[in-house]
């Protein structure tokens, strides 16, 4: 089994605290045992603290530190917990590890390698907010970090360091683990509820903006990301004052990057929000160390399948929410994608919308009908029955779902002026338009390759040859081939 | 019969009163199912249905939302080929055409001894690891041509038993909260009050206000 010996390659930038993958390449980092003697903090050292603080002076030490959400959106988790009403009980803290852009893969490894992290955080956040119960939801497919977060659950109970009294103080909680059965969408905060209520993982109608006002079991309900809360223990144990020495002033701390595609050395790496470029990612000893020989970037995909692409020209920009945001794109669940110049555009188009047209949950009518039929019409174009006129249909289903000038990087070589991420939409939630982002990534920038598959297919259109002329006798095609009727 | 066995049953019980509501426990229990039967029987969602107090249409309802959920038998080993972006550049296609090829079936059907069922999935969140697969949601990585073909042989002799469970068991670890260890999981409707440490603790321990002092 010579298969099995492959093994992740992870890492950190060379002066960057390793906030949240300190135990990646620790043997026994999963256990309570190596989370309490490895790693870059001393394991539920910073529980300890917690509870000698007022519950709110936590909730405002993480406030102050601005931790943004590293599930996606980027929204600020201090200011999510603020956004609950001050008298409405129970509340829920729902942790979000269903971790299913493509691309990503980080909240993964945090589950298997440093669950008590996680677990850690976990508690932190609960403390901080006063809730009744903490739901930890692991995607269903990843059945080695339900092990892994079952078993270090299970010592944490045994330790006394979740559920009733915790650390011998009156604090108590707990935390159960639920699991998903594959469905990307209930990566969504509201699908995750509905899914988490035993339900069909559709995201609701809002407002409410935001389950921190009506969230699981309609009670005030925060959904943290995995790496979001894996935050957490760092940032109590070494101080708000520390953390914000990392990254930059909008940005503090680090993030997790997943870099994938024709890169020399694909992984996992902890790397400085907004000082590492994508330059840096791509080429740096420390990360991916170059496209792989003899070829040469053409695109890549700077934050998940959902973000628009950037080219060879945006290199140079840090990895910073808000600079990508400001270009077109999003850092979003930082998955960074590398393309060479051996990727056919239209196909990695396809293959996206693909995605989104078989994860749409089907609620909203410009998702559900509108995605299928940009995967039917980029595949009759791939298949070689393309139409001149499928440009421009294309353009047109994505403005039923996106409506608007859509946001893309590289309309500003075009005298157009970016538009911020996210689009306007005609749908519940961001999955429709996140199927538009290829599409408009792909036409703009390749459109030529567009064009040679609809003129290459001019000779491979099907004849339906019920006239009673015979096809020319020159003409050997598909139709006539499979000895279609001829009257 | 194919409902949960009085072992899984109990089982589906505990995992029932972890949750505020017993709904909530609709897809983990699904999932005990599907482990002890290889799919979701119609049996035993009616089951699924008597442990939480619903119908079996609303079992039913929420599982074939669930890609995992398989309503029909599938083979013991569940071939999940991942061909999207980082595995597609990477050459998840070539994969799934060499399993196609020596499967002697297509993607989306089982083989006809019921051994192998073959899909092409989704991304599954181990793209730094591309081209890659899983079998029985066990992940298998940096598949060079060569390194398929032997995980290919080791499903054909069952040597991958070793490493691979049957389909439909996902955690050989199971969470248990010991009775004297948990604190309070109870319907929200009985739950309207902060919790008592966070009342006392929020009064006891926060900082004087100098803004409420000194106006």
């Amino acid at each position: 089994m010579s298969y099995r010996d492959h093994i992740t390659t992870f890492g950190a930038g060379a002066d960057v605290p390793m906030v949240v993958s300190s135990r990646f390449a620790e043997p026994a980092g999963h256990t309570l045992d190596g989370y309490r003697s490895t790693g870059s903090y001393r394991g539920y050292q910073a529980l300890e603290r917690v509870l000698t603080m007022a519950p709110s002076a936590v909730a405002t030490a993480v406030r102050d530190a601005t931790l943004l959400g590293r599930g996606g959106a980027g929204f600020p988790a201090g200011a999510k917990w603020g956004l609950m009403p001050g008298d409405v009980w129970p509340r829920y803290i729902v942790v979000n590890g269903d971790e299913s852009e493509p691309g990503t893969y980080k909240d993964r490894l945090l589950m298997e390698r440093d669950p008590h992290q996680l677990i850690e955080g976990s508690l932190i956040a609960a403390y901080a907010v006063g809730a009744a119960q903490v739901f930890l939801y692991v995607r269903g497919e990843m059945a080695h970090a339900q092990e892994r977060i079952a078993a270090a659950l299970n010592e944490a109970y045994a330790a006394g360091l979740v559920g009733r009294n915790i650390a011998g103080s009156d604090f108590s909680v707990d935390i159960v683990m639920a699991w998903g059965a594959g469905a990307y969408i209930v990566g969504e905060e509201t699908a995750l509820i509905e899914s988490l209520e035993g339900e069909r993982g559709m995201p609701r109608l809002k407002p409410p903006y935001f389950p921190a006002a009506k969230g699981l079991y309609m009670a005030p309900t925060i959904v943290n990301n995995v790496e979001t809360l894996s935050n957490l223990p760092w940032l109590i144990t070494h101080g708000t004052e520390a953390y914000r020495a990392v990254g930059t002033e909008t940005s503090p701390g680090t993030r997790l990057i997943a870099l994938s595609g024709h890169v020399n050395r694909p992984g996992i790496y902890e790397v400085a929000q907004g000082t590492t470029t994508f330059r840096d990612l791509f080429f740096g000893e420390d990360f991916g160390q170059g496209i792989r020989a003899g070829h040469e970037l053409k695109m890549f995909i700077p934050g998940g399948g959902s973000a628009p692409w950037f080219y060879p020209e945006q290199l140079d920009m840090p990895l910073e929410g808000k600079v990508v945001g400001g270009a077109g794109s999003m850092l979003g669940s930082g998955a960074v994608v590398a393309m060479d110049e051996t990727t056919d555009a239209v196909a990695a188009c396809l293959r996206l919308v693909r995605f989104f047209a078989r994860e749409s949950c089907g609620k909203c009518t410009p998702c559900r009908e509108g995605t299928t039929w940009l995967e039917r019409i980029l595949r009759r174009i791939i298949d070689g029955y393309g139409r001149p006129e499928d440009l421009g249909l294309l353009a047109s289903v994505g403005d039923n779902i996106s409506p608007g000038p859509y946001p893309n990087a590289a309309w500003e070589a075009e005298g157009l002026e970016a538009v911020p991420f996210p689009p306007r939409q005609t749908t519940i939630c961001p999955l429709g338009p996140s199927a538009v982002a290829p599409i408009t990534s792909a036409l703009r920038r390749f459109r030529p390759e567009f064009e040679a598959y609809i003129a290459a297919a001019e000779n491979n259109r099907p004849r339906l040859t019920v006239t009673a002329d015979p096809p020319p006798a020159d003409r050997v095609d598909g139709a006539s081939a499979a000895g279609g009727a001829h009257v | 019969m194919s409902r949960l066995s009085p072992e899984n049953e109990a089982l589906a019980r505990e995992i029932v009163s972890r949750y505020p509501r017993p709904k909530s426990a609709v897809i983990p229990l699904c999932h005990l199912v599907q482990e002890e039967h290889g799919h979701l029987t119609d049996e035993g969602m009616r089951h699924v249905a008597e442990l939480v107090g619903v119908t079996p249409a609303q079992v039913q309802g929420t599982a074939t939302f669930y890609e995992m959920f398989k309503m029909h038998e599938t083979g013991r080993y569940v071939l999940g080929i991942c061909t999207n972006i980082s595995c597609m550049v990477m050459g998840g296609a070539d994969l799934l055409a060499r399993a196609e090829e020596r499967l002697g079936i297509r993607s989306g059907s089982t083989t006809p001894d019921g051994r192998v069922t073959l899909e092409d999935t989704e991304c599954l969140a181990a793209c730094t690891d591309a081209p890659m697969c899983q079998v029985n949601h066990r992940y298998f990585g940096h598949l060079s041509a060569e390194d398929f073909d032997e995980l290919l042989d080791d499903i054909a002799s069952g040597a991958i038993d070793e490493v691979v469970p049957p389909h439909g068991t996902l955690a050989l670890v199971r969470q248990h909260i010991p009775a004297d260890r948990q604190a309070i999981i109870a319907p929200p409707e009985t739950q309207v009050a902060p919790p008592r440490w966070f009342a006392r603790r929020e009064t006891e321990l926060a900082p004087a206000s100098d803004e409420g002092e000194h106006r």
